[in-house]
């Protein structure tokens, strides 16, 4: 026990050593790189692969962007937080995208909403080490104290004297100066900011609007083929044959062969590769192919037969496993005077990141392996195809590019491990792997359906005394995260005095994974929607109902996650501040015009607080119409950049509109019925309501906002259905015909 | 078989067979990436491109049905007024968040400004509904393309 704390704590040093160490390492200046470091490619001037900062004789700042780009900001965001405390003159700064690297960079991945809280402190810190250097080496050729300078964007300035240095004058004299201590190098004060709280918009934004490459699947590399990849739509098959001489036939078709599958579904599958000089050309030929697979038994599951073994494990009572047993639940319901019972559920989902999977790779002559992976965790991907191709990792080079989208399906490498089987058989030809998008759709790691049975127990004042759920989920093979799962904590659990939670797992091949604000997604429509029923039985809304069940709580204690450090508990202060925020801002106790309602539903997730009102109605067709969503988010002290924020809330709103109105994967006979955007219906300009987003700053460390804008609107949604219908909606997607 | 077609004012010769999507020669024969494949089947928007100035999508369009239409691509999109000024309206929106879908909407929404300097606010989502943005940045592309409606090209 000793040992294995021991060796925890050692990584995670070790891992903030290069963090924190790493920077004044990497903090790379041009004499002094310029005679160590190769140049970056891609770079201009003195960029120094692997510096976090590099200031330029020319003034220019080079940062590197050393998380994986999905469309969250992230590359904008993270290069603002070092530019601030180096006071740098943001139009003088230039951002390069870092390669996969942990020694150089700590973790680097897109997920979860880490990024803000895992980097706020340390790049902060990254810039004002620099800026320190920077001073020191003006004090020393002006014979003044560090203490008499100031600076302005990218200018050290000795007031008393009217002396001024610019950053690039400076630098090469700074790059002798003794690296700072991280931990107790001084950060600016909050109201110095002038950078931070600034609506910038995204670095690449320039390029996109021109149509430069700059996407994953706009990698072009001299002589470089394409490969198109048949599996089986069956989950769990096996390959039999494959009739690739036919494919070889085909025009343009350059070679096509079998490779057999390892590892699971999260690594490779069996199936046929197909490289053609065109990858339409190479696509086309998989139609001749005549594969025969082995389904097993898996093609006889079904969406039909996950609900009637759901149906089957309630009835039979007893949930495999008690995940929360607090107080005498039974004992609750017996002497409750209401007793509610409600049954919910909700269908796989899939990703659909615009750009569909690719990745490029170059298997070379000395069997290393180079990569240009649009990966939401490039270190992954690099582990993954080193084991596959047992290689040492620095064997295998994985340059990170900008992705259209992620959703969390980019955090699954199996498209890299598929193309390095690929490459493998071709080395010196750089290959480029392209899946359709009935390849993606139905190739995908699902956002698990589920099923909870509910009751709840009210006292005779309508108090909440008693709560449990027999949660029917899917098993799946064991990894870091289950998306498959619920917290022991799931609300209300610490503010009921007796909750027992249980789940029984059913078997399935389908693969599963993170979607955006994964568990939460789902968990967030069942809990407020059920709460939502037992605040229509005690006679109150629920915004009061949340306000009163937390009255009195304390905030939970921090927690350490892992890697991504410590993490702070749920603050029940911090839900009152959104409830009432989006109270005020929904004028919730006014009622809507005829013909419309509103719904509140409140989540906490991924360290976000929001609250959120949707105001709905029936048009004339008996379909949903969405006239505004009001939304209040506290995610700490600072909004970062607020183009970035309100863009990622405003997108989280909408994704989880479309998830609430449209969205399901059923499977039929072992594989998805759905193939593409004409039965997998996403949003579209016409369903936008009014969004009214606002930010609550309290007192604590910024968090991420990927995710956690998403999970309420779902229940809020449904919450305004029932106002206005007086019909429950209990199964997603909502099927409008249950409201008439 | 060999097809000309005249692309951003440009005679290009594309070697393939007649029933290839014009996506796939712009992209892997001709090396020009800024048209996105997003569907294949039409439905997402992502490739669309002007053909003879009215949007089509070039993942259904094969190479040997354009004959003399002359095809505008995002990369030659800034030449037009209309384009030049779409795209800034779409940096001081911040229009983007992954940015994959943009030149097809940037290609969309061109095309329904050269024909309807003035469109209503429902005339932009119905031109508009063609083209999905899984990142849902509707509330800010509707908010450029009013915006170039109302200030014309003045601003670039």
């Amino acid at each position: 026990m000793f040992e294995a704390t021991d060796l925890n704590r050692r990584a995670f040093l070790r891992v903030s050593a290069v963090a924190g160490g790493g920077l004044a390492l990497t903090m790379t200046l041009p004499e002094m790189a310029l005679a160590a470091q190769p140049a970056m490619p891609g770079a201009t001037g003195g960029a120094m692969l692997g510096a976090f900062v590099t200031i330029n004789p020319d003034n220019t700042i080079t940062i590197v962007g050393k998380n994986p780009e999905i469309g969250q900001g992230i590359k904008t965001m993270l290069p603002m937080l070092i530019a601030e405390e180096l006071d740098a003159d943001w139009d003088q700064v230039r951002i390069v995208q870092g390669d996969s690297d942990v020694a150089r960079y700590g973790p680097q991945l897109a997920g979860g909403s880490f990024a803000t809280p895992m980097n706020w402190l340390p790049m902060r810190q990254t810039g004002a080490a620099a800026r320190q250097m920077l001073l020191g080496a003006a004090a020393a050729q002006w014979g003044v104290e560090v203490a008499s300078l100031t600076t302005e964007p990218g200018v050290v300035v000795h007031a008393a004297s009217d002396r001024r240095a610019t950053y690039g004058q400076l630098a090469t004299a700074a790059a002798a100066m003794p690296v700072p201590d991280m931990a107790a190098v001084p950060l600016k004060p909050a109201a110095q900011f002038r950078i931070i709280g600034r609506a910038i918009g995204g670095v690449d934004s320039g390029r996109i609007v021109q149509g430069e490459a700059i996407f994953g699947v706009d990698t072009i590399l001299p002589g470089m083929v394409y490969a198109a990849y048949e599996r089986s739509p069956v989950f769990g098959a096996r390959l039999v044959s494959a009739d690739v001489a036919a494919a070889k036939a085909q025009a343009g078709v350059i070679d096509a062969f079998t490779v057999e599958g390892s590892g699971g579904a999260e690594n490779l599958v069996d199936g046929v590769a197909v490289i053609g000089r065109n990858w339409w050309l190479a696509n086309k030929a998989r139609q001749v192919l005549n594969v025969q697979w082995d389904n097993g038994d898996w093609a006889s599951h079904s969406t039909a037969s996950y609900d009637a073994s759901a149906t089957q494990a309630w009835t039979s009572g007893t949930p495999q496993e008690v995940f929360q047993d607090k107080g005498d639940v039974d004992a609750a319901f017996a002497g409750a005077a209401t007793v509610l019972e409600a049954d919910y559920a909700y269908p796989f989902l899939a990703h659909v990141a615009m750009e569909p999977m690719n990745c490029t790779a170059l298997m070379h002559a000395d069997g290393s392996i180079e990569m240009w992976a649009p990966t939401q965790l490039p270190q992954g991907g690099q582990a993954a195809v080193a084991g596959y191709l047992g290689l040492p990792q620095d064997r295998v080079t994985v340059h990170i590019t900008r992705m259209g989208g992620g959703f969390g399906r980019r955090l699954t490498n199996d498209y890299m491990v598929q193309v390095a089987a690929i490459a493998k058989r071709m080395p010196g030809t750089p290959v480029q792997l392209i899946w359709s998008r009935e390849d993606d759709v139905r190739s995908d790691f699902y956002r698990p359906a589920g099923y909870h049975r509910l009751k709840a127990g009210l006292d005779a004042q309508g108090k909440l005394v008693g709560l449990s759920d027999h949660f029917i989920t899917f098993d799946r093979p064991p990894g870091p995260f289950n998306p498959a799962s619920m917290p022991a904590t799931e609300f209300p659990a610490n503010f009921v005095p007796n909750v027992r939670y249980g789940q029984t797992k059913l078997p399935t091949a389908v693969p599963m994974g993170a979607l955006r604000a994964p568990t939460s997604n789902a968990l967030a429509f069942v809990f407020q929607s059920f709460l939502d029923e037992v605040a229509h039985a005690s006679g109150k809304d629920l915004p009061t109902l949340m306000i009163e069940l937390v009255e009195g709580g304390t905030a939970e204690p921090t927690t350490n996650s892992g890697f991504a450090g410590p993490m702070p508990g749920f603050n029940p202060s911090r839900l009152v501040a959104v409830t009432r925020k989006v109270m005020e801002m929904s004028a919730w106790a006014t009622p809507s015009g005829t013909g419309k309602a509103k719904g509140f539903g409140f989540y906490f997730s991924h360290l976000g607080y929001f609250a959120e009102v949707v105001e709905a109605g029936l048009d004339a067709r008996g379909q949903v119409e969405i006239h505004n969503v009001w939304a209040a988010g506290d995610v700490g002290s600072h909004i970062i950049n607020p183009h970035g924020a309100m863009n990622q809330a405003e997108g989280a709103i909408i994704d989880g509109l479309g998830q609430a109105l449209q969205l399901a994967v059923e499977i039929e006979g072992g594989a998805v019925k759905q193939s593409n955007f004409h039965n997998y219906q996403l949003p579209r300009m016409p369903m936008m309501p009014q969004l009214h987003v606002e930010f609550v700053l309290s007192d604590n460390a910024p968090t991420g906002l990927g995710e956690p804008a998403l999970p309420p609107v779902i229940p809020a949604l449904t919450n305004a259905l029932f106002a206005l219908t007086g019909k429950r909606v209990r199964k997603l997607p909502i099927d409008v015909r249950q409201l008439v | 078989m060999a097809y000309r077609v005249k692309i951003n004012g440009e005679t290009r010769d594309i070697d393939a067979p007649q029933d290839m999507p014009l996506l796939w020669a712009l992209r892997q024969e001709l090396g020009m990436v800024g048209t996105k494949f997003g569907c294949g089947i039409g439905m997402c928007g992502a490739c669309t491109v002007h053909l003879d100035g009215v949007a089509t999508r070039s993942c259904a369009l094969p190479v040997g049905s354009i004959g003399d239409k002359e095809v505008t691509t995002i990369e030659a999109l800034g030449q037009s007024p209309v384009g030049a000024a779409l795209q800034q309206a779409w940096l001081d929106e911040d229009v983007m968040q992954c940015g994959y879908c943009q030149a097809g909407q940037l290609m969309n929404a061109s095309a329904l400004l050269a024909a309807n300097p003035s469109p209503s606010q429902e005339e932009i989502e119905n031109h508009m509904r063609g083209n999905i943005c899984r990142c849902a940045c509707y509330k800010r592309i509707n908010q450029a393309i009013a915006r170039v409606a109302e200030e014309g090209t003045a601003n670039v």
